[in-house]
Parts: structure tokens; sequence; C-alpha cells
């Protein structure tokens, strides 16, 4: 069954900007009739060299691929060439309200197929001042697909721009390893390589935090915390808590109600309120019962 | 059969028999008896199991021993291979196609991560097996050959009974998918050598959530759902009493029209392939026109895609037929079959089947040949490919 929005049936139904462009400055070819959906874009400039005047495409594919291609037309329309290559796959896919998500690979596609008239423009209009290549993403261009044709670099875009973390929300944006699934491995590697640095990026990040705080600012913090989110959650389990004294990095701290006699209490005091503190004021706070 | 659609899709399933639904309805309010109980009130629910179980038999020329009553077509599929892999004396070898239903190929291919050897026959252009090289892979290791009766794609139909008799001359058994045979067929088991054979209801005009494997009488057997002593011992859990009434009802129903239903979708098809091959650009009918089963079209059109003929000609006309094309196989890759038959790549993604029952009728057929032709048409002038030099 299909699950497609009213906007992807119109754009599917009635296609804008069907065809070619005879005099086009660029043209942008993308996948193959072996793979099973491939997009031809022609864009034409106008005048001023920068802004796109006419675009057209021809998109063998199913539905989605023919409603992402349409979109992608009336999305460039009258852009300059500076803001249509800031657009993303994900645009695409909100224009057209919404695309399933094993679908993500039409619109994908469709940035490739701008990206490719772009490198077509550049080569017959060296004069011309074009964009740069915004990609961002680094790996080498080896194919890691061969079922699909799939490079490290294309792989490594996709994560990073769609914000995936699993092989297959890449097989749905980019084909990769939807094939014979020998390729599983070295995606499952590649993904582990960019997550775990966004892992690393997160934790310098978060270990900056309590560097930066004055002495003063952290105790005010500690208090709010406690205050704020550590006493109500004792409380709603019948305790409650008292923030006696804050020695550097040492948080004084005296159980009350049921929690006085709990004897779970300290585990309530390690693996709760610490861990609170840690996650929201800094990692190295060490919480100390008063009896 | 709801009206207002242009149902084409039989192969897929089928809608269920207003009198099939008329035997199953008791089962499922007066008479809700376990047919193991004792007292008067199971009766009818037993007396209906036996009533369907000599139906089963009845069309499958076999005897009502003969018939285990199952969940699906996959159930069985996988009941008899595990079976044979029991009680075969240790030979760990299974010879089956590449062309068969993911229930037999994905559990083989589970199987050969377990340790056992599965042998893949290979089919030529037209969708047709090698009977030598069955020969030539079938030795006194083999456990059991398994090879579908018709192919639920592309319709063709293959020699199960001589590659029965080839696995019993190794000392093989011999297992055969016939979902898509039965009812179509004629079938008279008790004279062949075949001695597994896996049946589904949704297929023949009963509800689905009801099959049926046949085991051939002294064949041994191991029990794939074990528990309980129902169906003789050999497949536990209690019966789906008001599925199996259905499905013996529609196997009556079946022998009743097999004749006249056989020569009214014939008609119907070979109506459909002559319309469209007089009027789609560059049209390819799949499979083998001299052993194909009467229902079955599978044809392909060349530059376009199968996802996109679909939604096209359910929007036009609420016609409901099925696709090799990636996109509607969900998994990327278009059709294993029409894969291994080695169809051209401009054509491997735009192939539409369509498969018909008694419930279709000429108007059915008119109105696809109404709208398709410039489906196809208007895909083409939005594809990339194929387009006439200028």
């Amino acid at each position: 069954m299909w699950n497609y929005t009213e906007k992807v049936m119109d754009h599917f139904l009635n296609p804008r900007n069907v065809g070619e462009i005879p005099e086009a400055d660029g043209i942008g070819e993308v996948g193959n009739i072996v793979c099973g959906d491939a997009m031809k874009l022609y864009i034409k400039l106008a005048a001023d060299q920068k802004t796109i005047e006419e675009v057209r495409f021809q998109t063998f594919g199913c539905a989605s691929a023919i409603a992402s291609a349409s979109a992608l037309t009336e999305m460039l329309k009258g852009k300059t060439l500076e803001e249509a290559a800031r657009l993303t796959n994900q645009d695409i896919a909100d224009f057209l309200g919404e695309l399933p998500e094993e679908k993500m690979h039409c619109s994908v596609m469709g940035m490739e197929a701008f990206q490719s008239a772009l490198e077509s423009l550049r080569k017959k209009h060296p004069e011309y001042a074009l964009p740069g290549d915004l990609s961002s993403a680094e790996g080498e261009d080896r194919i890691v697909c061969q079922c699909f044709n799939v490079s490290e670099r294309k792989i490594r875009e996709v994560v990073l721009a769609n914000n995936l973390t699993t092989v297959e929300q890449v097989t749905h944006y980019c084909k990769a390893g939807g094939g014979c699934g020998g390729c599983i491995e070295d995606i499952e590697q590649i993904l582990a390589d960019i997550l775990g640095k966004k892992k690393e990026a997160a934790v310098k990040e978060s270990q900056t935090l309590p560097g930066n705080l004055t002495n003063l600012q952290k105790m005010r913090l500690i208090e709010e915390v406690f205050e704020q989110v550590i006493r109500p959650g004792l409380q709603a389990d019948g305790g409650d808590a008292e923030l006696v004294d804050i020695d550097g990095n040492k948080v004084q701290v005296r159980l009350k109600g049921r929690c006085a006699a709990c004897h779970a209490a300290e585990q309530t005091l390690k693996l709760w309120v610490e861990a609170k503190l840690h996650e929201m004021v800094s990692p190295s706070l060490l919480v100390e019962q008063i009896k | 059969m709801s009206k207002d659609i242009v149902y084409v899709d039989n192969n897929a399933t089928t809608c269920i028999d207003s009198e099939v639904l008329a035997a199953m309805q008791p089962f499922l309010t007066e008479y809700y008896g376990n047919p193991s109980s004792v007292y008067p009130f199971s009766g009818p629910a037993a007396a209906a199991m036996r009533q369907a179980r000599q139906s089963i038999a009845t069309l499958l020329g076999a005897t009502p021993e003969e018939i285990i009553f199952t969940s699906c077509g996959s159930e069985s599929d996988n009941t008899a291979i595990m079976s044979a892999l029991q009680t075969q004396g240790g030979r760990r070898k299974i010879l089956t196609t590449v062309v068969e239903h993911p229930a037999i190929l994905n559990l083989c291919r589970s199987l050969q991560k377990r340790g056992y050897h599965v042998d893949y026959l290979s089919v030529d252009s037209q969708g047709r097996l090698n009977l030598d090289e069955a020969r030539s892979l079938i030795d006194e290791e083999t456990a059991i050959v398994s090879v579908m009766f018709a192919n639920n794609e592309i319709g063709n139909i293959y020699p199960v009974y001589e590659l029965a008799e080839m696995a019993h001359a190794k000392g093989a058994l011999f297992h055969t998918d016939a979902v898509q045979a039965v009812g179509k067929i004629p079938l008279n088991l008790a004279a062949t050598q075949i001695d597994f054979l896996s049946l589904s209801g949704h297929k023949l005009h009963a509800p689905k959530g009801v099959g049926a494997l046949y085991k051939k009488r002294f064949v041994p057997f191991f029990s794939w759902l074990i528990g309980g002593h129902q169906e003789h011992g050999l497949r536990a859990g209690t019966e789906n009493v008001a599925g199996i009434a259905g499905l013996g009802k529609a196997a009556e129903l079946a022998l009743r029209y097999m004749a006249s239903e056989n020569q009214q979708v014939s008609v119907l098809r070979d109506r459909l392939e002559a319309g469209l091959l007089a009027s789609c650009p560059d049209p390819k009918v799949n499979g083998d026109p001299a052993s194909r089963l009467p229902n079955t079209s599978n044809i392909c059109f060349k530059y376009v895609e199968g996802e996109a003929i679909l939604l096209r000609l359910y929007l036009a006309a609420k016609v409901c037929a099925s696709s090799g094309s990636a996109c509607t196989t969900g998994s990327l890759e278009p059709s294993h079959v029409l894969r291994a038959m080695g169809l051209d790549y401009q054509a491997l993604h735009g192939s539409i089947r369509f498969s018909f029952s008694r419930f279709n009728t000429q108007e059915d057929v008119d109105i696809i040949l109404q709208v398709l032709p410039k489906i196809i048409r208007d895909l083409r002038e939005l594809s990339p490919f194929g387009r006439a030099k200028a």
C-alpha cells in the first residue's frame, strides 16, 4: 500500500517542467536504468549568469522519484545558483509534505542531479562565478555498495545531512546495502566512525561547561538543579532532601522524609541525585550524605 | 467481490466465494465447540472437518488421511522440507530452483547457514527448467527435491511428475509448492510420485490463514509444530474449524468450476495480451507460452517503472494488479524470477502481472485496455530512456 501525501500524488500525476532544454547551460544525469531509477535535469541561466531561468527534467522511476524531480524543478526556478546549492534532500521531502522513509533515496537523487548539473555548468562555463562544492563529507571516493554503485563519500554525505544512525536508514536514503547485502559491515564501520566522532564532539562540548563556570555560578546552578529537579523528584516518592553545603566539588546532602529511612538511600544518592548533577552541572561533582 | 474495483491480482490473493463464507459462518457463531471434545455439541465441527478433508482429498486425487491442515502455504512448505531433513537418514542436500516463492528460497538460505547444502536449478529466458541439470544434481546425499508446481509471477507450469521420479530414483523425497496450481490444474496425486504438496486457502477463494499439506501415505514424517494430538498427531494446535470448512467448500467449488473457469480466464488473458501487444510500445510477454497457467499474464513495458504504472492504473480505473519492479518488492531489487530469466534490463523494472479468476469479466479487460496504453505512453514521455531519435 502506498502512503503518499496529496502533494506527492499531485506531482506524480501532473509533473511540472517535464522535458528537455535544447540549449541548456547545465545538464545533470544520475542513476541508471539497471538500478530502477534515473533522472536528467536541464538548467538554463538568465542573462545575469547566476539565476536559474528555466529548468526541466526527465525521470525513469516510481511515483516518488517522479514527484521528487518535479518538486525539485519548482524549487529551483528563479533561485540563484548560490541559493540552489544550499537546498538539501530534506527540503524536497518537506516541499512534498513527506516521503516514506524507504523512498528518501528519491529526494537524494534529486539533489544529486542538481550537483551533477552544477558540475556540467562548471565545465561548460569556467568563466562563470559558480558556488563551490558545499559538501562537508570526507571519505575516499571508493565504491562501497557494488550493487547500486554507491561511494563512501556519498554514504557519508547522506548520513551527515540527514542525521542517520542505522544501516537500514542508509539503505533508505541512498540504496547502499539494499542489494546483495555484502557491504553491510562496511556501512556499519562508516556509521560507527561518524557516530564515534559525533559522540566525541558532544563529550568535549559538555566538558567545557563546568570549566567556564565560576565557583559562584557553579553553586547557583547546583542549587537550581536541586530545587527544581532533585527535590520534586524525591517528593514524588514521598521523600525529600536538603542541600547542606557545597565544598569545591563535594555536594553535601541530607535526606529527609521517607528517603531518610529508606534502605536504598545510598543508591538514590549515587544513581539518581549524583547522576542528575553530573548530567546538568558537571561530571566531576561528588555527592556526600550528611546524617 | 467489491464492485467498483477491477481486481486482476488473483495470484496475490482472491476474494472469498459467497458459498465459502456461508460454509464457514456456523463455526464462527453457533458451533464453536472444539472438534476434539467428546460431547455432541462439538459434533458439527468434527463433521465439518471430516467433510473438508474429503473435499480436498477429492480435488487432489488423494485420500483424506493424506491431508494435514496447516495455517498457510509457507507453513506447509517449511513442514515438508524440515521433515525430510529429519527423516532421510542424515542426508544433507536439498535441490530446489531459483524461481521458488520466498517461503522456500529463504528457508533454504537459512538452512545453508546451518550447514546444509542447497543447489538451485536455473531457468532459461522463458523461465523453463532444464531436466538434465536436475538429473545431474540429485544424488544419494539429496534429502529432498522441492520444485514449485506453477510459478506465481510468470505462471509457468513445471514438470514436477518427471522431477519426482528423478528424486525417487536416488532415494530422495519430492515436495511441490502447488499454491498457484491447486484448483487450476487437474490433479491425481495417487498416480504420481509426489510425496508432499503445499496448498493455500486464500489463493482459491477460501480465507487467509488456512492451508494444507498433502503427505503421501507411508512417507516418513517429523512434526514441525509439536504439541497436542490434532491432525493424527502430525500437526499440533486447535484447528481453525471455520477456515478449514471454508477451504473444503472452496475445494469443492474449484472442482466444480475448474474446466469452465480455465476456459473463461484464458479467453480474458489472451484478449488482454493481444490488446496490449497491439496498443503499447515495446511490450513483451514473459514466461513459457507453451506451458503456463491460463489465468496469468506477465508483461514488461520497456523504459517505464512498474510502481508508477500500478499507481496510475489504480488512480485511473481502480485496477489492482502487481509488478515485479524494485519499488514494489520492498527490497530495492526487482523480481528474482525475472532476473533469473536474464530479462533485458530495460524491461526488468517495468513488469506488470495480471492474474484472473472466475469473478473477472470481459469488461475488466476492456477497462484495462482503455487506460493502460495511455499510461505507458505518458510515462515514457517522462522517461529519459527509449525515446525516438529526433
